[in-house]
């Protein structure tokens, strides 16, 4: 490894200060600064939502500011389409590569600034001679002609640093590049960021593995709840205190924490496996008990809750509810058996948002509601009612259309529902997100109130002050395998944080 | 560099990618042979009548116009159900200039009418672009008005043969080198959108946003403009079809067209057009009308009962799209095993 980390000097090629942007209600960034210079490597490092995505889309093009500074190669710029940022030399590779899966790799590389010829023909000598010159270059050996479909993520990614080199662009953001590489993969994207630093473009390296970002870059700006909070270079910092800067925040006393008996274990877990999504995962959630899944996005807690649920289906390993195995790939059995899932995303997966109030709080009983197969609005309200009172559902009327209802109150719809099926254990992904502060600490109460009257809870937040605040014990997840699993007492937003980023991470293998 | 770490490529797999296309043109050009051929056998007249012989070019070549310009609509993933009423309107509005407009030359006529549908094309393609309202709907929509209009319009009057110039309907009988001119005139426009979207900026963008409309808006391609251009282009095709179909038939009533934007979607999916875009060309989708419309044709000759005329034209369609589906789901299998195979 040549890591050559000089401190970057002279003026910066990209600056952002002081930006700030608000999507309606939720503020997505309040006050954020970024300067890159050329031939640098800059890590941008924070927990989930701290804003660094919401940057990165800034600086793109495709999100413009609410307000604050934005200065590139000397003049302030306010670019509202990808094309004029692209124009201006800045590439961005996203999470996700956004390739064109029915073109060939060189389309895909020059789509949209094909070389021309006369009657604007496209000169596709010129293009393929600069795909090999780029490749030979980057150390590829793809076949130019073949479609993007069924490429590996970490060529996709190629193809994407193809197009940046091509575009010359002086600018260079990779959002997460590693998450899906292996370790010779990961070395491969390494030299090329190097070498491009070299020539003296400017790199923004986003990642969670700190490992990373230590070996790789010489600047790091740490971001927290969409403010900035420092620029170092990499020499004068350490791991564990940019843990610190990531998570130093004060726990509030949000968290109407009930202290419960913990009573006999009601799910059990043991050795789950999902080739490539988890491995090995195993913990037990007790009557009483409130456990805290924690970890970064794309660490697989989701994932887990859906096999665990059976929504997805697994490979190897038990799930057991009270005593009994619950079958794989089959949620009616988990559901049987006791078990309930508050999803994520619950505008996608928990809500009907046209359907009133009542018939989605009732959606998943209606077999027990119906006569002769026939269920009616009134049966539906009746057995709607106690939970929604319950929950203090702010709707005028059962007929409420849901997708009327502020979040914190289509969440409660959302609970409603799973608790008018009587489970035992409640699994809970993202509890609180996107919810107003006053409706949070209702949540939190209520999911207090329910463990003490003996129903197991398994949540699983990115809030790690939901997590210190709410759960009986954390288990802390890192790239599918579960690296810690901390007592209330022990845990702190240093450990989980370390756990979660689990610095030795390019040690364990990735999905082949 | 790590060149050394990885494997050498799969060599020339873009060639044969791109061969299998051209062998979905060239099977669909095998079938309309097969079919000709058959037809002669049974009733030799099909081919070797001077009628026969000019049929054969002659059905086909409108709704080549029309399936070209679906195609490209198809490609970037919309649709454009409203070609067929296009066409109707352009017919009749070709009939009213000629009674109304005595003194307007013909070459006139032709360009209003294109002119007409390229603007009722702008009429789809701005609400699909700009209401950002899925493209099925608003044609659907617009198919019902315009068709609405027509009757509107027409009412119970009829165009007929003596109203237009002889010089312009003899536009639909006209032959070089026994080839009809109508024929001819789709050729050409065939071969030039063509040229287009595999030659140009625009034709690829085309291809790029029916692929991934997501990526394509990240690339900063200009979705809108591409759109736009796709469907007035497609109704331009339809407007001149339009006036074609009057100097072909010489009689226009208000339902002139209807049914043929389901015949023009069939053709380009026969064609190998994907009906979720990004994958198929031009060309497939006019040997798709070609083979269309010639069955259409032989399986009366052939004694295929009236009945099962439509169903035979159901089972193609729906065996193209299961093909379809079938092969790019082994060829996506066999690229990903292939990518394992090279860790």
């Amino acid at each position: 490894m040549s890591s050559m980390k000089k401190p970057p000097s002279g003026e910066p090629l990209l600056e952002l200060r002081g930006v700030a942007k608000a999507f309606g209600q939720v503020i997505a960034l309040r006050d954020s600064t970024l300067a890159l210079y050329p031939g640098s490597i800059h890590a941008l490092v924070g927990e989930n939502g701290a804003g660094k995505s919401t940057l990165v889309k800034i600086i793109a093009g495709l999100y413009r500011r609410d307000s604050g500074d934005f200065r590139y190669d000397g003049e302030t710029v306010d670019f509202s389409t990808t094309a004029e940022s692209k124009a201006a030399g800045i590439a961005v590779i996203y999470q996700e590569p956004t390739l064109f899966p029915d073109l060939s790799v060189t389309e895909n590389i020059f789509m949209g600034r094909q070389p021309r010829g006369r009657f604007g023909r496209i000169d596709r000598g010129a293009m393929r001679a600069e795909v090999e010159s780029l490749f030979a270059r980057l150390g590829v050996a793809m076949d130019p002609d073949r479609t993007a479909d069924g490429l590996s993520i970490a060529d996709q990614q190629m193809i994407e640093i193809a197009k940046a080199i091509s575009l010359d662009a002086r600018v260079l953001i990779m959002d997460e590049p590693t998450a899906a590489l292996s370790g010779v993969e990961v070395d491969r994207l390494f030299q090329v960021a190097r070498a491009l630093r070299d020539e003296g473009r400017a790199l923004v390296f986003i990642s969670h593995r700190f490992d990373e970002v230590f070996a790789l870059c010489d600047t790091i700006t740490v971001m927290r709840d969409g403010s900035y909070v420092s620029t170092r270079a990499i020499s004068e910092t350490d791991p564990d205190s940019v843990v610190a800067e990531m998570v130093g925040r004060e726990i509030t006393d949000l968290f109407p924490k009930l202290e419960t008996e913990v009573g006999e274990p009601l799910l059990v877990v043991e050795g789950l496996t999902s080739p490539g999504v988890f491995s090995d995962i195993s913990f037990t959630v007790h009557a009483g008990e409130i456990v805290g899944l924690a970890g970064l996005v794309g660490a697989g807690r989701s994932e887990v809750a859906r096999a665990v649920f059976g929504v997805d289906a697994y490979r190897s390993g038990t799930v057991t509810v009270a005593g009994t195995r619950v079958p794989g790939s089959k949620p009616t059995a988990a559901m049987r058996a006791g078990l309930a899932l508050v999803p994520e995303d619950r505008r996608k997966q928990g809500l009907v948002l046209d359907s009133s109030v009542g018939r989605n709080t009732t959606s998943v009983i209606l077999d027990s509601l119906a006569k002769l197969g026939i269920v009616t609005t009134g049966a539906e309200n009746r057995a709607a009612r106690p939970w929604s009172e319950k929950l203090e559902v702010k709707a005028n009327a059962l007929s409420t259309i849901a997708g009327t209802l502020s979040g914190g109150n289509q969440q409660k719809v959302v609970l409603a529902k799973w608790l008018a099926t009587d489970p035992r254990v409640l699994i809970i992904d993202e509890p609180t997100r996107g919810i107003d502060v006053g409706t949070k600490s209702e949540v939190h109460r209520l999911l207090s109130t329910l463990a003490s009257q003996g129903m197991g809870v398994l949540m699983i937040s990115s809030e790690l002050p939901e997590v210190l605040g709410m759960a009986d014990r954390v288990v802390v997840m890192h790239e599918g395998r579960i690296t810690a699993t901390i007592d209330r007492d022990d845990a702190t937003q240093e450990n989980v944080m370390r756990a979660a980023t689990h610095s030795s991470s390019t040690e364990s293998e990735h999905a082949a | 560099m790590s060149a050394t770490t990885l494997n050498a490529p799969s060599v020339g797999f873009g060639a044969i990618v791109g061969r299998l296309t051209r062998a979905r043109e060239a099977s669909i050009l095998l079938a309309v042979l097969l079919v000709v051929a058959a037809a002669t056998i049974k009733n030799p007249n099909f081919l070797f009548s001077t009628d026969g012989y000019r049929d054969l070019w002659l059905t086909p070549s409108l709704l080549l116009l029309v399936a070209v310009g679906q195609a490209v609509v198809l490609i970037t993933r919309n649709v454009d159900l409203s070609v067929g009423s296009i066409l109707g309107l352009s017919a009749y509005l070709t009939g009213r200039l000629f009674i109304d407009m005595p003194g307007l030359p013909a070459i006139a006529v032709v360009v209003i009418a294109i002119v007409f549908g390229g603007l009722l094309g702008l009429i789809n393609g701005a609400l699909v672009a700009f209401a950002k309202v899925p493209a099925l709907v608003i044609t659907l929509g617009t198919m019902y008005a315009f068709r609405g209009i027509n009757v509107l319009w027409t009412g119970s009057d009829r165009i007929n043969a003596s109203d237009m110039p002889r010089g312009f309907l003899a536009l639909g009988t006209a032959q070089v080198l026994t080839i009809p001119v109508l024929t001819i005139i789709a050729v050409i426009v065939l071969i030039a959108v063509a040229w287009w979207m595999k030659n140009t900026r625009g034709g690829r963008e085309c291809y790029a946003i029916g692929s991934d409309p997501d990526a394509a808006h990240l690339y900063g391609l200009p979705v809108t403009r591409r759109v736009l251009t796709a469907f007035v282009l497609s109704g331009a095709l339809s407007g001149f079809a339009g006036v074609l179909y009057a100097a072909r038939y010489g009689t226009i009533n208000s339902q002139a067209g209807a049914g043929w934007e389901f015949d023009a979607i069939g053709a380009a999916v026969i064609g190998g057009v994907a009906i979720f875009g990004g994958v198929g060309s031009v060309w497939g989708a006019a040997i798709g009308a070609a083979l269309l419309m010639t069955i259409n044709r032989a399986l009366p000759v052939l004694g295929v009962p009236d009945f099962w005329q439509r169903a035979v034209v159901g089972v193609l369609i729906i065996g193209a799209i299961v093909l379809d589906r079938v092969l790019s789901l082994r060829q996506h299998r066999k690229l990903i095993e292939e990518r394992e195979t090279q860790r």
